[in-house]
């Protein structure tokens, strides 16, 4: 049976990991090869490679670290931040990551999810999606890392970007973002019941419970988190056996 | 050793000489006839869409090659679709090593997702390329399309309906998951088949 996924992501600046990370396990907690290693060694699913770095100047560093980081890492992950171009992805791609995601760039020409669709296969172009419930009750796209709001609503936003060509969705609920207290159940299952690609909820996974509640009620098919995993809250071991016993099926 | 990967328009094969890298063996990435044919081991990587993979070969004669070579190849993915009779992926002609046609998943329960994406259990293992592989093992899979079931299969999955997950037939080995993306499952797959 096809389980679900548990997904570290690690934020770049610079080819640094940027959060504090201290794992007795690894010499350099700032590597981010090192903690992919790590993360993969306890069981985790797949990666992300989140590159937040400002400057254009060091793209070239980040095909670099992709190139070391799939040298090392014998589990699929994703690269993110920045990606503008069909070069932009290529290169990324034939460094040996497995998937791009893309962001703000996407929706402001949403034509580059067809080409990259077209070009590299919609299995490795994932669309990440901030997003935002507002007074309203209704949940919009934030561009630029959630500096911008849109007058987009996400479930149009998402249906579109299927239509173009994503092969996943990887949706950051704002709110419930660095909160710990549980992801964003509702939209996180309203797109996992309309849409025909797997979602990747993220944001607000603080214990072992909010992920059985993401994958139960929030329909998701994969869930992200950071710093629950980088400061040692949540070990990925004892998180999936915790799934495992909730019947949830998960890769032990 | 002499380990060939067959260089054509297809999305792993930096992954899969990773992988191989990984196990301390340093494979030549190649279009080149001659070199693919004097390999040791040859492998047949894929990522990407069937009709455009096999204009490739074709254009490059490298589908006659591959059908007639001696040594052990291993399919991989999309490498293993083409190794079939035919897909329905733009209603592509295959290589036809494998007696069996590539569908597309129909899932009748909308909640079912396709392409299936992530780590799936194979099970019925049935050769040496799953020697130390326990069944019920899982390997991380990314496809739209399966290899039905028939005289060849040595490995099934369930998604949608059980289907092919490996083949085998002769020399011709096919893996519908990627190994080179497996962890320490993969890995071994891997081995065994460099042990062949």
């Amino acid at each position: 049976m096809l389980t679900k996924r548990i997904i570290p992501c690690l934020d770049i600046k610079d080819g640094r990991t940027v959060k504090g990370i201290n794992f007795e396990q690894i010499r350099d907690a700032g590597d981010p090869i090192e903690l992919g290693a790590l993360y993969a060694e306890q069981g985790a699913d797949e990666l992300v490679f989140l590159d937040i770095t400002a400057t254009i100047e060091k793209r070239k560093t980040l095909s670099e670290l992709v190139n070391k980081i799939a040298h090392r890492i014998n589990i699929p992950f994703t690269v993110g931040g920045g990606i503008k171009t069909e070069d932009d992805v290529s290169v990324l791609l034939q460094n040996g990551a497995d998937k791009i995601s893309v962001n703000t760039a996407a929706f402001l020409d949403p034509t580059i999810i067809k080409r990259f669709a077209k070009n590299f296969g919609s299995q490795c172009v994932v669309l990440a999606i901030d997003a935002k419930c507002e007074q309203d009750n209704k949940w919009y796209v934030y561009l630029n890392g959630g500096r911008t709001k849109t007058d987009k609503l996400v479930t149009d936003w998402a249906m579109e970007a299927v239509d173009l060509g994503v092969g996943e969705i990887l949706l950051t609920s704002m709110n419930h973002d660095g909160t710990k207290q549980g992801f964003a159940l509702d939209i996180t299952a309203q797109l996992g019941e309309s849409l025909p690609v797997p979602i990747i909820a993220s944001g607000g996974g603080g214990n072992a419970l909010h992920f059985y509640d993401v994958f139960t009620q929030g329909k998701a098919d994969a869930a992200l988190a950071a710093s629950i995993f980088h400061y040692k809250e949540v070990a990925i071991p004892d998180l999936k056996q915790y799934l495992h016993q909730k019947g949830v099926s998960i890769r032990l | 050793m002499n380990t060939v990967i067959i260089q054509y328009n297809a999305g792993n094969i930096q992954s899969v000489l990773y992988a191989l890298e990984r196990l301390g063996v340093q494979a030549t990435v190649t279009d080149q006839v001659e070199t693919i044919q004097a390999a040791d081991k040859v492998i047949f990587p894929g990522v990407g869409e069937a009709s455009t993979a096999m204009a490739y070969l074709e254009e490059r004669g490298l589908d006659k090659i591959i059908k007639d070579l001696q040594q052990p190849v291993l399919g991989i993915c999309l490498g293993m679709q083409l190794m079939c009779t035919y897909s329905e992926e733009n209603d592509t002609k295959c290589l036809g090593i494998f007696e069996t046609q590539v569908k597309l998943f129909k899932p009748t329960d909308a909640s079912i997702k396709v392409p299936q994406i992530g780590w799936n259990t194979i099970a019925n293992l049935q050769s040496n390329l799953f020697k130390g592989v326990s069944a019920e093992s899982y390997t991380y899979f990314v496809h739209g399309y399966y290899a039905a079931l028939g005289e060849h299969t040595i490995a099934t999955t369930n998604y949608v309906q059980p289907y092919s997950s490996a083949l085998h037939k002769d020399n011709f080995y096919g893996v519908q998951f990627h190994p080179e993306k497996s962890a320490k499952v993969g890995e071994q797959i891997i081995q065994n088949f460099l042990n062949l």
